[in-house]
């Protein structure tokens, strides 16, 4: 059977024969990350809903969670991800203009800059956990208590905080995960050859992906780490 | 007389590949339709085994057949069985994902192997809700409300949790296809205004998955792991509100009857055309009402919280919204009967679901109004009053919507007709016997009797017993499709191109279509429902 | 998504407003403007945040407005979400 006399001559393997021509298969795919990257804001949306009561009712257990959180970090990986914002943008570009060296370097620099905040990440859990301060059995929050005793807070209240900061940073370190894994194909593709000025939509899609996770960020600093830190 | 050996000569998409891989690596959207048919077939049957366990118990009232934990299992189960295994994905992904591309004059959908991937994703979540059911169950209610799911249920709440977010995945990943092929795949001439009102309420209904179902994930996700670590965000004793997860699974779980109303509106609108012979009326009310529903349906979530604690003002406020909420769907049903007006109306079994719906579809409805009075619903919530209310729509409206557009469609999805007279006597005993199943709980429920009880004082039996032997003439009414279905496909009259004389771009090609849907690329032309245009057929199949 | 390629200099301007951003976001979190220091912090994230969407996502220079309403409607789904329940909690003890 042949194909259907919509099948375009003279085109590369990556045009789908469902597809009329490229622009449209481009234009699909494009708009359907920005669909998926709609359901990703619902979906952290979620939690943002969960921190936003609990921050109303619960103001002095989340400034002192926050207070015990290392703002330094915080701040370097904010920079780290805008960073890698960076090299994702100009990374694009580079797949755009059909420079092949420079794209496969700008996305190992992605996944560098990926695997760094991270680890800076994984440090900070860690400390979370020395300080017991990961919500469960051994919880405790007595450090706080001592150190912030104007605030009164209420241990209790204060699981709630840390639940929230390691459901959201989880949350967001799974999908920096799966980016430096998609990152991880893209390169390896890009090094192939597989990305040229026609067709560089992969490139493109992911990068949407990875400046949406970094937006996450953009916003999940502050509300963790930037409360009530002038005292 | 047609024999199956002419059939086997044309190449369409069942007999162009043969073979288990065939089918489980398609990603032929028709493919995949089918596959979705037979699990989400298996499912109803699972959900309504449930039910007649339910209903079996709720005979005598006592509580003399299960105990009352096993009883507790077999009301959450037949739930989320229903809800989320069977209903959410029917239409869409059954006649959904068969017609939009047809319809639309498209080869395939926009990402085919997206499309399998939803498939597996249901399958997946489908084997796992298996196995939570064959180790314990779940008996926290469908809604999974905590704190008792999260800290004093002793059931697999976990798994039941998993399983229903991949099955949310799947559910979001066919909203998006649809939508991205709705705007970029259509035909040349087929402009926005003269898509078939089908495609129109597909659309709205994938909005609703897009933006509901990830909050959902996200909701079951933090139940999980509050059960799983300990943590404490709905926890009362750690100042946990169970009020914020009530809030979360509404903002889905509302927009999700719209998920399982809207696409059997969209069987209607087709139904009703066809049987008529008319263009629906008010096409573009029509339309507009769906994206009306779609954007409505997330502002009333909160009407189901009336009576858990949620401050006045904001139950004022959800209340008045969902009065609104009621005009779109009702602007529908008014265009539907207008359309019969002077219409050339035949008497078929798709038609006879299609009456069946727009009458119990309107009871569900009107009966919401009753449940979104706060004054009422302080008397009502909770009892059998809102179980009939949501049965009206859910199995009154969108499995008669399913139904009767499984009728419609299947000398087009199977290239065979299926018997008529069987057909319409399966039509008449659902309608049948799903009166008399749920009537009588409307009655029970403004009478006082309480949902999710599996004991009852006695006065209401009669009630009860009406209730229990409707629902067996329902189960016959189910059983007697998939029977002649079944049977239709090997015995059954070869069916033509375009059986029924309708409108719309999927009865211009073959019965069953070829793989890729059109043997040449359509080009659009005309308006929907031409049916000015449109012969009638010379035998109405069925017809005397 | 459109065939407008960028200068790689404006996007090293942006990276440099984002990286000047954060460090005023964070200086600021240590000045005491009392519940203004939530707003300020909002604020500049969501500069930020547009910087991103519309520069280094190319928005600013697509012609397609569907990817806009996308976004749109993504924002406003979010906001409904969170408005309509604190509509609840923040009217719950006024009886």
């Amino acid at each position: 059977m042949s194909d259907s006399p919509i099948a375009v001559e003279q085109h590369g393997p990556e045009l789908l024969h469902h597809f009329a021509d490229a622009e449209q298969q481009r234009d699909a795919a494009t708009l359907g990350m920005w669909l998926f990257l709609a359901t990703e804001v619902m979906f952290f949306g979620g939690m943002f809903c969960a921190y936003l009561i609990y921050r109303y009712w619960y103001y002095s257990e989340f400034a002192a969670g926050s207070r015990s959180l290392d703002i330094w970090l915080g701040t370097i990986n904010t920079a780290i991800l805008i960073c890698s914002s960076l090299t994702v943008a100009i990374g694009v570009r580079a797949a755009q203009m059909g420079k092949r060296k420079l794209l496969v370097i700008l996305l190992l620099l992605t996944i560098v800059f990926g695997f760094a905040f991270l680890g800076i990440k994984g440090v900070e859990w860690y400390d979370k956990y020395k300080e017991h301060h990961i919500p469960g059995n051994s919880f405790n929050v007595d450090d706080l208590v001592r150190d912030y005793p104007q605030l009164h807070i209420d241990p209790r209240h204060e699981q709630i905080y840390f639940s929230l900061y390691f459901a959201m940073t989880g949350l967001h370190a799974l999908h920096m995960i799966i980016g430096v894994g998609l990152f991880v194909f893209l390169t390896y593709y890009a090094w192939k050859g597989r990305y040229t000025p026609k067709y560089y939509t992969p490139v493109e899609m992911g990068g949407l992906y990875w400046h949406f996770v970094d937006i996450v960020w953009i916003y999940l600093f502050p509300l963790l780490y930037l409360i009530d830190r002038h005292r | 007389m047609a024999t199956a050996a002419i059939t086997a000569e044309r190449e369409h998409y069942l007999n162009k590949e043969y073979g288990i891989r065939s089918w489980l690596l398609t990603t032929d959207h028709k493919r995949i339709a089918l596959l979705y048919l037979i699990s989400i077939t298996f499912f109803f049957f699972v959900g309504g085994f449930f039910a007649l366990l339910i209903r079996l118990e709720l005979l005598t009232p006592a509580g003399d057949l299960v105990q009352a934990d096993t009883y507790n299992k077999l009301f959450s189960m037949h739930g989320q069985v229903m809800i989320f295994f069977f209903l959410i994905p029917s239409i869409p992904a059954v006649l959904g994902n068969f017609l939009v591309p047809l319809m639309i004059g498209a080869k395939d959908l926009a990402f085919p192997r997206i499309n399998l991937l939803s498939w597996y994703l249901y399958a997946i979540a489908g084997v796992v809700y298996l196995h939570c059911i064959v180790t314990g169950g779940v008996d926290t209610g469908w809604t999974f409300y905590t704190p008792f799911s999260t800290a004093f249920s002793n059931t697999r709440v976990i798994e039941a949790g998993i399983a229903i977010f991949i099955a949310g995945f799947s559910s979001i990943l066919t909203g998006l296809n649809f939508v991205v092929t709705i705007h970029r795949m259509r035909a040349p001439g087929m402009t926005w205004s003269r898509l078939p009102l089908f495609i129109w309420a597909h659309y709205a209904t994938s909005i609703i998955q897009l933006l509901g179902t990830p909050v959902l994930a996200i909701t079951l996700l933090l139940v999980v792991f509050e059960r799983a670590f300990n943590l404490g965000i709905f926890d009362p004793t750690r100042g946990g509100d169970p009020l914020l997860f009530q809030h979360l699974f509404w903002f889905y779980s509302h927009p999700a009857v719209y998920i399982m109303i809207l696409p059997a509106m969209a069987v209607e609108s087709e139904v009703v055309a066809c049987f008529t012979r008319k263009r629906i009326f008010g096409y573009n009310f029509v339309a507009m009402s769906s994206i009306a529903i779609a954007v409505f349906g997330f502002l009333v979530w909160a009407h189901h919280m009336f009576v858990a604690g949620i401050s006045l003002y904001s139950a004022l406020i959800f209340s008045i919204l969902s009065y609104l909420v009621a005009v779109p769907s009702a602007i529908k049903v008014f265009n539907w009967t207008a359309t019969m007006y002077k219409g050339s109306i035949s008497f078929t079994t798709p038609m006879l679901y299609a009456f069946g719906f727009i009458g119990l579809f309107t009871m569900g409805g009107l009966t919401g109004l009753f449940l979104a009075a706060l004054g009422i619903d302080v008397h009502v919530h909770d009892t059998y009053f809102v179980i009939a209310h949501f049965h009206y729509i859910m199995v009154g409206g969108a499995v008669m919507g399913y139904l009767g557009g499984l009728h419609f469609w299947w000398p087009k999805i199977s290239g065979r007709m299926y018997p008529e007279g069987w057909g319409r006597l399966a039509a008449l005993l659902v309608f049948a016997g799903f009166n008399l199943t749920f009537f009588p709980q409307f009655i029970l429920g403004y009478m006082g009797m309480p949902r999710r009880y599996w004991q009852y004082p006695p006065e209401f039996q009669v009630l009860n017993v009406l209730s229990t032997a409707g629902s067996t003439v329902l189960a016959v009414g189910y059983v007697l499709p998939m029977v002649y279905f079944l049977w239709s496909m090997r015995y059954g009259k070869i069916a033509e191109d375009n059986p029924w004389g309708a409108a719309g771009l999927e009865w211009k090609t073959s019965s069953p279509p070829p793989t890729f849907n059109f043997d040449e690329a359509p080009e659009v032309t005309w308006e929907a429902y031409n049916y000015e245009e449109i012969p009638a057929p010379a035998e109405v199949p069925g017809e005397r | 998504m459109s065939e407008h390629i960028m200068s790689s200099k404006f996007y090293y301007t942006i990276w440099i407003a984002l990286l000047c951003l954060t460090g005023i976001t964070v200086a600021a979190s240590f000045i005491d403007l009392g519940p203004f220091n939530a707003v300020v912090a909002l604020v500049i994230a969501t500069v930020k945040a547009l910087l991103v969407v519309l520069f280094f996502m190319h928005v600013k220079y697509t012609s397609e407005k569907l990817t806009k309403i996308v976004i749109v409607s993504a924002i406003f789904w979010l906001l409904l979400l969170l408005a309509l329940s604190m509509a609840d909690y923040t009217t719950r003890l006024w009886i």
